[in-house]
């Protein structure tokens, strides 16, 4: 009798093409903007080294975010709070910082984001609280807080050795912010893809109740992921400050819907259960890329806002489609 | 109480004595005695809400009885959540298979239980042989251990959820309605697997609603009805009309 047994691939067709779509879609997204702007734009500069990799440098905040993110809803949660998690983390480094010296600040920013997600953690894993409620909440709350902290004014971050090192310095000829996203990316990418606990983050998004009687703490994944999200928006929160030298309530302000455009367009699913950091990265690129044309095209920042709007509506069309078939 | 088919020896996988168990005041289950040996096939049937699902419940530590002892292999026992029921070598296919529909075959074989090599990263290579040699042996045909458990149709998932009791199991698997949600050729193919997890020496106790099945596959059968036990028989020394009548309280002439 013919088995078809450890066959290397039975699929039909159909479905390796739909599968196709919708990891790679990212790519494909990426080159056909990065083309449509290098025609469109050959004028403006957009193809210079230095275009370019201002790019990659604006993107690195938002690109630490959506690695958090993507561990976030590949259990099947979302952390809308990271908006205001990074200005919270920055002012906090900066206040810190200007008083008790550079580690303090550091440790104070980064502090800050992990107990934003203990936060949500602890709600969403242990009070079983949906984690869109519990982090719309701890946005709105933590915009309050960080306005409250400083009455609206900006902290000048003056310590050189901080801003070298999450700003405007360079190792080897790269600057620190190209650094700090390949670090995140790799790290992120090897705990995501091969280790016991990427591996539970996906279950549990995927099947709570399955990874329940599969004797995976379903809870202690929620939390964790959370804590990590967290995590690296308080990183993305120090970056900023680095960048910008100074911190201010309105820093990761308007990245919440970037974050979130840039892990469902690089692959990963709103419902849980499958995702990708490298998509992340190159969705968050792609985020960043389109932002830095429409301003050379010269779109007021209104259109800007429109454009960025419909291809989110994009791609969450696909990945929904993706889920629902 | 119980009888114990000559043919099996030793001693049992799974010894239960005077299990009892209430929710509240709902008595789900009184005086329910059964062993079951090892590479034997233990049929569990009785009309819906009899308490099947609870007495499976029980066994696997989900619900732990009220009163009364549970024996693996001669210990004594207590199981209060399911990881302790694993750990002694018992594994059950839900009802709903607990599978993780988008995740590979080979992750949900290992799901919780995923090997690591020395730098503490997963061990792929030996989840995906492990999971292949595994399929061959009880010939569950699915395109292979990479493919995602969604992409599988409900026979080659029932497949998949009961070649992962078998990897783990030692002593006993659990199956809750197994075929339930099969048709004609998928239903042989999971009876046939059920049937080749005899010659590995495990106790299987099947739940089942096909008197068809039940009489295909199991060395003896236990009447439940409303919580109590009718009775156990042996499948060669018995017949349909007995175990209905024994399931309904009423009798066929
Ligand atoms: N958690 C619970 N709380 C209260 N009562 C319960 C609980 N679980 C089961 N019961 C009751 O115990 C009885 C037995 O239920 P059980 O699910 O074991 O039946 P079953 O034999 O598996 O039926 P079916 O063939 O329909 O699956 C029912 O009366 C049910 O209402
Ligand atoms: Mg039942």
């Amino acid at each position: 009798m013919p088995s078809a047994n450890t066959a290397a691939s039975g699929r039909p067709n159909g479905f390796a093409n739909r599968i196709n779509l919708q990891q790679y879609v990212v790519y494909f997204g990426f080159l056909a903007i990065f083309l449509f702007f290098a025609i469109v734009l050959r004028d403006s500069g957009f193809l210079t080294v230095r275009n370019l990799s201002n790019i990659v440098l604006q993107t690195a905040p938002a690109t630490i975010m959506a690695i958090g993110l993507v561990f976030v809803m590949s259990a099947g949660e979302i952390d809308l709070s990271i908006g205001s998690t990074v200005a919270v983390s920055a002012l906090a480094a900066a206040v810190t910082m200007n008083d008790y010296g550079l580690v303090a600040g550091v440790l104070a920013g980064l502090g800050a984001g992990l107990l934003v997600g203990l936060l949500n953690g602890a709600l969403v894993a242990y009070v079983k609280l949906p984690s869109f409620l519990v982090t719309l909440a701890t946005l709105g709350l933590f915009a309050g807080v960080s306005r409250s902290m400083t009455d609206l004014r900006s902290i000048p971050v003056t310590n050189g050795t901080f801003t070298g090192f999450f700003g405007s310095g360079a190792f080897l000829g790269i600057p620190s912010l190209i650094w700090w996203t390949a670090i995140a990316v790799a790290i992120g990418h090897l705990i995501y893809r091969e280790t016991r606990f990427g591996a539970h983050v996906l279950a549990v998004g995927d099947n709570s109740r399955a990874a329940g009687v599969s004797g995976i703490s379903v809870p202690r994944i929620r939390l964790t992921v959370l804590m990590i999200s967290g995590g690296l928006a308080g990183l993305a929160g120090l970056l900023y400050a680095g960048r910008l030298q100074a911190a201010k309530y309105t820093l990761g302000e308007t990245d919440l819907m970037t974050v979130i455009a840039a892990v469902i367009v690089g692959g990963t699913l709103l419902n849980g259960g499958k995702g990708s950091i490298i998509g992340a990265l190159v969705g968050s690129l792609m985020m960043g890329m389109l932002n830095n044309g429409l301003i050379l095209m010269g779109l007021s920042v209104s259109d800007q806002m429109i454009v960025r709007g419909l291809i989110i509506l994009a791609a969450v069309a696909v990945s929904l489609r993706e889920k629902s078939r | 109480m119980t009888v114990n088919a000559e043919a099996t020896q030793g001693a049992p996988v799974l010894r239960l004595q005077d299990i009892r168990k209430s929710f509240g005041g709902i008595v789900a289950i009184e005086n329910f005695s059964l062993e079951v040996y090892p590479g034997e096939i233990v049929a569990l049937v009785g009309d819906n809400g009899a308490g099947k699902s609870t007495l499976i419940k029980i066994i696997s530590g989900v619900h732990p009885p009220t009163s009364g002892t549970m024996t693996i292999e001669g210990e004594t026992v207590t199981m209060s959540n399911a990881t302790m029921a694993r750990a002694h070598g018992i594994e059950v296919v839900y009802q709903d298979l607990a599978l993780a529909d988008q995740q590979s075959v080979y992750m949900n074989m290992f799901l919780g239980r995923e090997p690591t090599n020395r730098f503490g990263l997963l061990d792929r290579r030996r989840m995906i042989d492990e999971t292949e040699k595994l399929v061959k042996e009880l010939d569950v045909r699915i395109p292979s251990a990479h493919a995602t458990i969604r992409d599988l149709s409900g026979g080659q998932r029932q497949g998949v959820a009961i070649a992962r009791a078998t990897h783990w199991a030692s002593k006993l698997i659990l199956l809750d309605e197994p075929t339930a949600a099969l048709g004609v050729a998928e239903t042989a193919k999971v009876e046939e697997i059920v049937q080749s997890l005899k010659s590995r020496n495990i106790g299987v106790l099947i739940i089942s609603h096909s008197l068809d099945q039940v009489f295909k596959l199991s060395d003896r059968i236990c009447v439940l009805r409303r919580g109590k036990q009718i009775g156990v028989r042996e499948t060669a020394k018995t017949d349909k009309n007995e175990i209905i009548a024994m399931i309904t309280g009423l009798q066929h002439s």
